[in-house]
């Protein structure tokens, strides 16, 4: 009777749609496919595949885009001279320490967050979406504004932690603290900010893995007699771990790339190099004092087989959890 | 093992009364059913018993244990879940043990009570697995185990064989009725399947529109059901109801039958219809029998074969009336022949149609039970 039924319905359906088509279209599908195909390949080509390319060529030659030189194949001497500079090794240091602390601090304070956005509560829904708003901003105006609250003088940051002497409060971004050098502050306050913008981004992430833990999960452990801690081990977080990871891949990525805006927007990479990420010290060799290329692009090429081999770590991971549940 | 009490427990959910105020005591050891169609409030009342649900008003005891407002891992029962509720991200082992760990339970407790379990519901096989990737009966045998390792002073299971299919749930159903003569463990079994109550209950509890109908034996349920929800809910099909009108010592029923009432029928009928007022007449299908010089007539209406009998569907009155009478499975009756059967005495009840209750005979009905015979 069914198939019978829906034969039926096919059969009257085929002819109408077909004349339709015929009377509204004058192109044909392939006309449409090659109007939009090309245009995109070609683009993805010029702006993509083309520059990743070229770039991989120019990291194994010496090579100024402003010299009116042509570049110089000198096989892997820019990727020898980064690994063997003691400079280089400092930024890769300070990078891992702002991907480190930033994504550790964002976790554990997105992952208490979305503990208690899953609550209903009274104007849960409107605290949510508060909570949501720094991720919303552009970098570069969250960099400035934060510079307005770190500083000393009239910001109220140092005002909120209780200093009302500006003599005697901490430059944050100068590393200082009443006039005293103290290494690693600048790095702290942009990690700070980095945390305050992308908290919400790991909160978001995590609660939407909360949401979908059933709730007879809990019943049934609340029948077994376990304690929430006994709960909150054995059932939400092995339940939401892929989620965790994911979002822990997202930040460390981005902490590697992205924080570009946020470090040029507070403090340039300074004061001295105390901030110098990596992704600034790639954008000052390649478009500052003697644009470097070559070894700009060398040096590219290197975080991105670290951001790949840290991705494939992940994933693998992920793929495990995966496999288990 | 725990006596379970309910007093005066109801529940409301805002202005909708889930739970009309009920009371039911459950012996230590005893299988109770609550048996009920979808809504009618039995898995709340067993939820309620659990403490995931809180009760609006009234109280529950464990034996003596006042526990209406204790968390549920505070009453030390078990509760199997009708889609298992197993951690899918444990294997079956830790599953199992997840009771035991989580009230801290030393490495050789949980060893021994694992071991046992596992042999008892014969699942050793699968502990090294993912519930995933377990059938629905092995679910259900994980879920048991885990409520079983504990032994709790209660099982309460809430339709476990209802995600299963048919015939899993048959020889599931004897497994956990063997489990329970074996633990001697209080069980409060929700249902509502009328042919798994009555198979597995010691008593049944049949719940409608929020209230307790009946509580009794199987056999209590099926034949001196209460009133006319009962008398039609359990039993495949119901019990068959005519209306009828008492007159003297006769009840004229549709298509001019005259039944002649029983003498320990005669006071009640004549008592409570003042003389000469409309019943039911309720009687199950095997309590008619076909005979030539049978007291009632009818037509056929139509017939089907249920394998070892004939149940045939017996018109009293042009096309209306219908009653259902279980016949010899090689008598053959043409669609419009006319037959006559009688009742058996001691099988015929008598409701009143405005109260929907069952009316009581002068003298009780014999005490002797017969096996109550399902298809």
């Amino acid at each position: 009777m069914s198939t019978e039924a829906k034969s039926h319905v096919s059969e009257t359906a085929r002819p109408a749609v077909g004349g339709l088509r015929s009377s509204r279209r004058a192109l044909s599908d392939r006309a449409i496919i090659n109007i939009f195909i090309w245009p995109t390949l070609a683009l993805l080509i010029a702006i993509n595949v083309f520059p990743l390319f070229y770039s991989l060529y120019l990291s194994f030659t010496d090579y100024s885009a402003i010299a009116n030189q042509a570049p110089v194949w000198i096989a892997f001497d820019n990727f020898a001279r980064i690994l063997a500079s003691e400079q280089m090794w400092s930024v890769f240091a300070t990078t891992g320490q702002y991907v480190l602390f930033s994504v550790v601090l964002q976790l554990l304070l997105g992952f208490g967050l979305a503990l208690l956005a899953r609550e209903k509560f009274f104007g849960s829904g409107i605290v949510t979406t508060l909570i949501l708003a720094p991720m919303m901003l552009s970098p570069v105006v969250v960099g400035l504004f934060w510079k307005l609250m770190y500083n000393p003088t009239f910001g109220y940051f140092n005002y909120l932690l209780g200093f009302d002497n500006p003599a005697l409060a901490p430059d944050w971004l100068a590393s200082r603290i009443a006039g005293q050098p103290t290494p690693g502050l600048a790095l702290l306050a942009v990690i700070i900010v980095d945390v305050w913008m992308w908290t919400p981004f790991v909160m978001l992430l995590i609660l939407s893995g909360l949401k979908a833990i059933p709730d007879y999960l809990y019943e049934a452990a609340a029948i077994d007699r376990a304690s929430s801690w006994f709960q909150f081990w054995r059932i939400t977080l092995p339940q939401v771990a892929p989620l965790v990871l994911i979002a822990v891949l997202f930040r460390t990525i981005e902490a590697f790339n992205k924080s570009f805006d946020l470090v040029m927007g507070m403090t340039g990479g300074g004061p001295g190099d105390q901030t110098e990420v990596v992704a600034v010290n790639l954008y000052r060799q390649a478009f500052l004092g003697q644009w470097q290329t070559g070894r700009a692009s060398a040096l590219a090429y290197m975080v991105l087989i670290i951001i790949i081999a840290i991705s494939n770590i992940y994933i693998r991971n992920l793929n495990k959890m995966r496999n288990q549940s | 093992m725990a006596t379970i009490q309910l007093r005066q427990v109801e529940k409301l959910f805002g202005e909708f009364q889930a739970v009309k105020p009920m009371d039911l005591t459950i012996q230590s050891g005893e299988f109770v059913v609550l048996l009920g169609p979808s809504g009618c409030g039995k898995t709340t009342t067993l939820r309620m018993i659990s403490g995931l649900e809180t009760v609006t008003h009234g109280d529950i005891y464990l034996d003596d244990r006042l526990v209406t407002w204790l968390h549920p891992s505070e009453r030390d029962i078990a509760f199997v879940f009708q889609f298992f509720a197993l951690y899918p991200h444990m294997s079956v082992r830790q599953n199992i043990v997840f009771p035991l760990q989580a009230v801290g339970a030393s490495r050789e407790t949980i060893e021994r009570r694992l071991s046992e379990v596992v042999d008892l519901l014969r699942i050793a096989h699968l502990l090294p697995l993912k519930p995933g990737k377990l059938s629905g009966g092995d679910k259900q045998r994980v879920a048991l185990a885990r409520a079983l390792v504990r032994r709790p002073a209660a099982f309460l299971m809430d339709e476990p064989l209802g995600a299963l299919d048919a015939e899993f749930r048959e020889s599931m159903r004897a497994e956990i009725k063997q489990l329970h003569i074996e633990q001697e463990a209080t069980t409060v079994y929700v249902t509502h399947d009328q042919v798994e109550a009555m198979a597995m209950g010691d008593r049944i509890v049949v719940m409608s529109d929020a209230e307790i109908q009946q509580v009794g034996t199987p056999a209590e349920v099926y034949y001196d059901p209460a009133n006319l929800f009962v008398a039609q809910f359990i039993g495949s099909p119901g019990m068959n109801l005519a209306p009828g009108t008492v007159a003297g010592d006769l009840l004229s029923l549709p298509g001019g039958n005259n039944y002649r009432i029983a003498p320990e029928w005669q006071e009640t009928l004549s008592n409570t219809q003042n003389g000469a007022a409309d019943v039911l007449l309720g009687f199950r299908p095997e309590a008619a029998e076909i005979h030539v010089a049978g007291e009632l007539s009818g037509e056929v209406y139509a017939t089907e074969l249920h394998g070892a009998y004939k149940m045939l569907h017996v018109s009293l009155q042009e096309e209306h009336d219908v009653v259902h009478i279980r016949s010899d499975r090689q008598a053959d009756y043409p669609i419009g022949a006319g037959v006559r059967f009688d009742l058996k005495p001691d099988m015929v009840r008598f409701f009143n149609p405005h109260t929907e209750a069952a009316l009581l005979a002068k003298r009780p009905p014999p005490v002797s039970r017969r096996e109550v015979v399902f298809t």
